[in-house]
């Protein structure tokens, strides 16, 4: 690719925490999501794995609350270019939720969902050993409606679209099976260290 | 909710080399840069794309932006873009571009906010969120099509209101600031959208609301309220 005349960009030290084509958006936490924003009450959330598992199974607010705590603290990316660093989200891994209902051999992909019919696939190996969360606090902060409240996925590792808001439950699939956004020509995977942005890349 | 059309793997992926030939001042604050863009695959008004800039020492800065070109405009496309401060992108699109500057871009992305012509439309725009907007508005003109299409505009002022010569009949424009003499200032309010809803077609509208967060949630939620199926409301927001 070319230079482009006279465009220098922002002063700016390096950063290794920057995946390729990503801008530290700083204190800013732009708000993304192409639906009405759902105003759903913690007592109304629940949550449910199912598809291929040996138990399919629903939590409520309370029976979510009542696992093990875990917190993420690191830095997240959007496909649209900003990264934003050194945030924290409190929550549950979502290992405590995969283990009970014990996930079948066959089971490679999952489909997760929201309370708005949002949905997006992820290989089940990005949900597993510690990289997924379903969070409900953001700093220690209930989580904000906007950007996912009452609770919402959290998969830091991949672009933010993969984590779904207003989270509803995950699906266990023996095949992928591309989500909303997917389906509008975004990369099934979406890693951000590969610039995996678009169906292609 | 399904997206309007299948989008094409590979003009998403694929980055071409685009060369401004025009720049038109809109508003003290907003501009349209004109693109040749000799291979593009075409787009749906509400679509947007990629666009990217590099320095000479390989940094790259890429931001989406919306087309606000209707489709058939021979190899070209257009961009309106407000000037952000401390924007980098837009910042050199503002100071530094001119006629003959080379940038490369990808698309067009994502069919979720994309209209064909073919649906009823109800468009509610804030601001530079009128950008896709307007490219379904001049597709509806230059394509002599006779579906149903409203456009509820909101600005600060007259002063920034981006494409004023261009609205006709379908367009009802609110100012949040200052207005013309005569003219009520105040924001998109419940009365617009009941009025807008109640002159809707048999069938209903389909809402596409796009402007910053807070003027998404503040449009969405009065659709909603009155009476607006929620799965038959897109937005997109920016930061």
């Amino acid at each position: 690719m070319n230079v482009t005349r006279g465009f220098a960009g922002r002063p700016r030290v390096r950063n290794d925490g920057l995946p390729p084509g990503q801008y530290d958006a700083g204190d800013d936490w732009p708000v993304l999501s192409a639906e009405v924003t759902p105003e759903l009450a913690p007592a109304e959330w629940t949550f449910t794995v199912d598809g291929l598992v040996a138990e399919p199974r629903t939590w409520t607010w309370d029976e979510a609350h009542a696992l093990p705590p875990s917190a993420y603290e690191g830095d997240i990316h959007c496909v649209t270019s900003w990264s934003k660093f050194g945030v924290r989200f409190s929550g549950v891994s979502l290992d405590a939720f995969l283990g009970p209902v014990r996930p079948s051999a066959e089971a490679t992909h999952a489909v997760a969902y929201s309370h708005t019919g949002y949905t997006t696939n992820l290989p089940l190996a990005d949900l597993t050993g510690g990289r997924a969360w379903i969070v409900w606090e953001y700093g220690d902060e209930p989580l904000p409606a906007e950007h996912g409240g009452p609770a919402r996925l959290l998969v830091p590792h991949l672009y933010f679209w993969k984590s779904a808001k207003w989270i509803a439950g995950i699906r266990l699939l023996d095949h992928d099976e591309p989500g909303f956004w997917e389906q509008n020509g975004y990369h099934h995977r979406g890693n951000p260290w590969e610039e995996q942005r678009y169906s292609g890349d | 909710m399904p997206g309007r059309i299948a989008v094409s793997t590979r003009a998403a992926a694929t980055w071409q080399r685009a060369t401004l030939t025009e720049i038109r001042r809109e508003t003290p604050y907003a501009a349209t840069f004109r693109f040749a863009v000799p291979d593009w695959a075409g787009h749906l008004p509400g679509q947007h794309l990629m666009l990217r800039l590099r320095a000479q020492d390989g940094y790259v800065a890429q931001r989406h932006y919306s087309i606000a070109s209707p489709p058939d405009d021979s190899g070209h496309i257009e961009l309106t873009l407000d000037h952000v401060d401390d924007g980098e992108v837009s910042g050199w699109f503002h100071t530094v571009a001119k006629p003959g500057d080379e940038v490369e871009l990808r698309g067009p992305l994502s069919g979720f906010f994309a209209w064909p012509g073919d649906r009823p439309a109800l468009l509610i725009g804030a601001g530079s969120g009128v950008v896709p907007l307007m490219s379904m508005v001049r597709h509806h003109r230059a394509s002599g099509l006779t579906v149903p299409l409203r456009l509820l505009v909101s600005a600060r002022g007259p002063e920034e209101l981006i494409y004023a010569s261009e609205y006709g009949p379908e367009t009802t424009t609110v100012f949040t600031r200052t207005a013309p003499e005569g003219v009520a200032v105040g924001r998109v309010s419940a009365a617009h959208v009941a009025g807008l809803l109640a002159d809707g077609p048999d069938g209903g509208w389909e809402a596409y609301v796009c402007g910053s967060n807070g003027f998404a949630e503040h449009a969405s939620r009065l659709l909603v309220d009155a009476g607006q199926p929620v799965d038959r409301i897109r937005i997109e927001r920016f930061g």
